[in-house]
């Protein structure tokens, strides 16, 4: 009996808007309100809301026999529920039925993981949080922005507690080996690590519309012998991809919704073939050895590394100042600055700048909305200057600052003493005045 | 010509340029316009000026705008003058013929004329459309600028043509042929100063052309001057510099918000293009930031160079410190300069430059490169060469820190600018015309 590991992402970045040198010191106010608004209502009605409803309907229909994971990261959420309240009802609705699993993330999908392990664990322990008031499930396995994943990134999670983590079947990293086992961990073995198989992924995430593709059209039918044929031995195939799939990548009028119910009504009745939840996996399958990765890997482009997020200089510069706040972000107690250094630290605004594409206007530029990934820096530079500056003055760095924020809150408490002495003054002088009149009276 | 009688009444002059306010997009329209307002003070000249297109919206003061766009040129026989300074006219058939679209185009050319023929293409009202820009066809615009120049100097009968940079020599040259009028043309810019010394052989040959069947030529800085002679084998004797002026600037402020940072502010204004040596702008700014954190550099503008200067301050991981803020329309600049501590002209080479005499009105010191014009009459202001970025640096760091050295240059420099007026500029420019006339 092989599991089907079904794995869907959902991820929303809060867009900035256009802003200037002009703007720093002088508007905080970063968000391109309209864009994201309209983006999530737009992909919340062709996605989200038409597959979460036949998710509903297939786990009614089968029971405990159909099953699936879900990462949602924490500003997606915080996005539906500003925009699109609806797509976090239709979630708790099919979290009711019981077969959905929740993974951990990074709050922000951020790129933490490849540099504080204090941010990092703040922004899943954030998420998780947030898990857990949404839909009341503590997550046990942890899948990473992107799939990154190194030996040192799963060993750094196992320290968080969690029993496994997802990541990319890498094919240089895998070598003449199968992704379709359950592996470990090269520093700690307790962390599970599963592996995606891209290329089945692949077939329904990127390939299923496209004409020009040998296999196409792409029936369940055709899919299922695909998944039949996979070696006997094998375990569990992991089918990870963006949930935007259904319905935006391979739009609704391609037949990606009645070919995901074909193809779940033929697995539950196969034979081989069983849905299983990543914990499920973890919890049934013996590990088949270690997987050692020494370099971070991810589930982009045909190199499976970080260059699209820190692939050239600008981005490795806006990388090193985010983070070279990270200290005084620690020190800092104002929820204002942590809700914008947790949508800062996204790594949508790393891919804006990526110029691996730039030249044939490939996938990349069509999910950014600047004109040129220069003018994604700019703006992200801008900003980040604008936040520092705010950061400064609730946290001081120099010792100019230190003693502007000491005088600061010298004077606070003066003026609050002073407060309060007025305050006696005045009952004082209320209590003599009654003395008075009291005496007057006698 | 008839020199003598002439100088005792009106000196007419009439002007070619390619652009005048409010459609400027550079230094040329600027400077056309601040001297034909200062010619206009001067009683005994009659001006008419030409641009490609009037939008009909433009002020000339005390001048007469003609726009090249709003000629017909449905004449079938007209006279020029072939070459030499020859007195003799031929009467010959037109060599242009216009015709309105692609299908008449055809028919025309189906028909036998000599091969010296041209063909025009015109709206309805048998009239040259002008954008009067700087994007594609602009030779070919250049080209039907000239034809109609021919027109218009028949029309309006002048003593002097005044041809302003290489756009509008070849209208000049037609000009001064049709009419056997003295030609005079102004040089703001060589190719050499645009390229950065990789001309383009076609501009070359234009500009060349028109110094060459110049009688005299004006350059706006002593700098151009020895380019003129130097690149394009001009003799001296024929060269005469000019400075340019500055109008007052207006005070008015535009849409920008106030300064909102507390650091000192550095800026750079212009294009960003290898003549104004923007990449030395920020190694400069680089030196600067690794002795004191408290200032920001702003490079506005836009050009070629522009990603390549971004990616160089993410290279030097200064990006934080280093804004772009791309072109600024009108007033914004006022607003820029009212939020910057000292500004930059670090230009490889710069004919003239007038942006730091208007920021010097505006009470900001400014460093420029002993590789511009303006560099040659001013006094206040820090000159260091543009590729000494250590000098550059230092002059910043110098200015920003010691408020005593800022704050002469900024009473000092507004005295100084305010010297410089366009009628100045504008009564040596007579004194061109009248060393001609004499010669004449």
């Amino acid at each position: 009996m092989k599991s089907i590991c079904l794995f869907f992402q959902i991820h929303q970045p809060f867009r900035h808007r256009r802003y200037r040198f002009f703007d720093i010191g002088n508007d905080h106010y970063y968000y391109d309100d309209y864009s994201n608004e309209s983006i999530i209502r737009n992909i919340a009605d062709k996605s989200y809301l038409p597959a979460n409803k036949l998710l509903l309907d297939l786990a009614k229909k089968m029971g405990n026999k159909f099953k699936v994971a879900f990462s949602i990261t924490g500003v997606a959420l915080e996005q539906f529920e500003l925009y699109a309240p609806d797509v976090i009802e239709s979630f708790q609705k099919l979290t009711k039925t019981g077969c959905v699993e929740f993974l951990a993330e990074t709050y922000s999908h951020s790129l933490s993981s490849l540099k504080d392990i204090d941010a990092f664990t703040d922004q899943v322990k954030k998420h998780d949080d947030q898990i857990f008031r949404l839909f009341g499930q503590k997550p046990r396995v942890f899948r990473n922005t992107e799939m990154i994943y190194s030996d040192e990134i799963g060993e750094k999670v196992a320290k968080l507690g969690y029993s496994a983590m997802l990541t990319e079947g890498a094919k240089h990293i895998l070598g003449w080996k199968s992704p379709d086992y359950l592996y470990v961990n090269a520093i700690n073995p307790r962390l599970k690590v599963l592996m995606r198989n891209y290329k089945l992924s692949d077939d329904i995430g990127f390939r299923f519309s496209d004409k020009n593709w040998d296999k196409y059209p792409l029936t369940a039918e055709k899919y299922v012998s695909w998944l039949e044929k996979v070696g006997e031995k094998e375990e569990v195939i992991n089918l990870f991809m963006g949930y935007d799939s259904f319905g935006t990548r391979q739009p609704k009028e391609a037949g990606i919704f009645d070919f995901l119910k074909a193809l779940a009504e033929q697995v539950v009745k196969s034979d081989t073939l069983r849905f299983s939840t990543p914990s499920e996996v973890v919890d049934e399958l013996q590990p088949i050895s270690v997987v050692s990765v020494p370099h971070a890997i991810s589930w982009s482009d045909e190199e499976r590394d970080l260059s699209a997020w820190l692939g050239n200089e600008m981005q490795k510069e806006a990388f090193e100042k985010l983070y070279a706040m990270k200290e005084q972000m620690a020190r800092c107690t104002n929820a204002e600055l942590h809700k914008d250094w947790n949508y800062l630290q996204a790594s949508d605004h790393f891919f804006y700048m990526s110029t691996k594409y730039f030249s044939d206007g490939d996938r990349h530029r069509s999910y950014s909305h600047f004109d040129s990934p220069y003018e994604a820096f700019i703006n992200y530079m801008n900003v980040l200057s604008d936040f520092k500056i705010r950061l400064n003055t609730h946290v001081p760095e120099s010792e100019v600052e230190n003693e502007i924020a000491l005088l600061h809150r010298m004077l606070e408490e003066k003026e609050e003493k002073i407060k309060k002495m007025e305050a006696d003054l005045r009952r004082l002088q209320k209590t003599k005045r009654q003395k008075t009149t009291s005496r007057k009276k006698k | 010509m008839d020199a003598t009688g002439k100088l005792e009444d009106q000196m007419k002059v009439l002007m070619f340029g390619w652009e005048f306010p409010p459609h400027i997009s550079g230094g040329l329209g600027t400077a056309c316009y601040g001297l034909t307002k200062g010619m206009a003070e001067i009683e005994d000249i009659d001006l008419t000026f030409v641009v490609p297109r009037a939008f009909g919206d433009e002020d000339p003061s005390r001048m007469k705008l003609i726009g090249a766009n709003n000629i017909p040129i449905n004449r079938t026989t007209f006279s020029f003058n072939d070459g030499d300074n020859t007195m003799e006219y031929l009467e010959v058939d037109s060599p242009i013929l216009p015709y309105v679209n692609e299908d008449e185009f055809w028919i025309l050319k189906s028909k036998r004329y000599s091969s010296q023929t041209k063909f025009v293409e015109t709206d309805e009202n048998s009239k040259i459309e002008f954008s009067g820009g700087y994007g594609p066809g602009l030779l070919k615009e250049i080209r039907d600028y000239a034809l109609v120049a021919r027109l218009i100097a028949e029309d309006n009968p002048c003593d002097i043509i005044h041809a302003h940079d290489w756009l509008t020599y070849p209208a000049g040259i037609a000009a001064s042929r049709a009419t056997g009028k003295p030609l005079v043309i102004h040089v703001h810019a060589t190719d050499f100063d645009r390229s950065g010394g990789d001309v383009n052989p076609r501009v070359y040959a234009i500009e060349r052309e028109g110094m060459e069947a110049a009688d005299k030529i004006i350059t706006v800085s002593n700098l151009t001057r020895k380019m003129v002679v130097e690149k394009y084998g001009i003799p001296p004797e024929k060269v005469v510099t000019v400075y340019n002026a500055v109008e007052s600037v207006n005070h008015e402020k535009g849409t920008l918000p106030p300064k909102g940072v507390n650091d000192k502010v550095v800026t750079f204004l212009g294009r960003i293009t290898m003549q104004k040596g923007p990449g030395y702008f920020v190694e400069a700014a680089y030196l600067v930031l690794k002795k004191m954190q408290n200032a920001r550099f702003v490079m506005a503008g836009s050009g070629d160079m522009m990603n390549e200067m971004i990616a160089r301050t993410a290279a030097l991981g200064i990006a934080d410190k280093f804004h772009f803020t791309g072109f600024l329309k009108g007033n914004d600049v006022n607003d820029l300069f009212s939020m910057t501590d000292v500004f930059v002209m670090p230009s490889v080479s710069e004919p003239f430059g007038i942006v730091p005499l208007e920021a010097m009105q505006l009470n900001v010191p400014v460093i420029i490169s002993n590789q511009s014009g303006v560099s040659e009459i001013l006094k206040h202001a820090i000159k260091i060469d543009f590729w000494d970025t250590y000098a550059m640096a230092d002059a910043i760091y110098g200015v920003l820190n010691y408020t005593s050295l800022a704050q002469h240059f900024k009473t000092a420099g507004k005295t100084e600018v305010e010297e410089l007026k366009w009628t100045h500029s504008a009564r040596e420019v007579r004194k061109v015309y009248e060393s001609i006339l004499k010669e004449n």
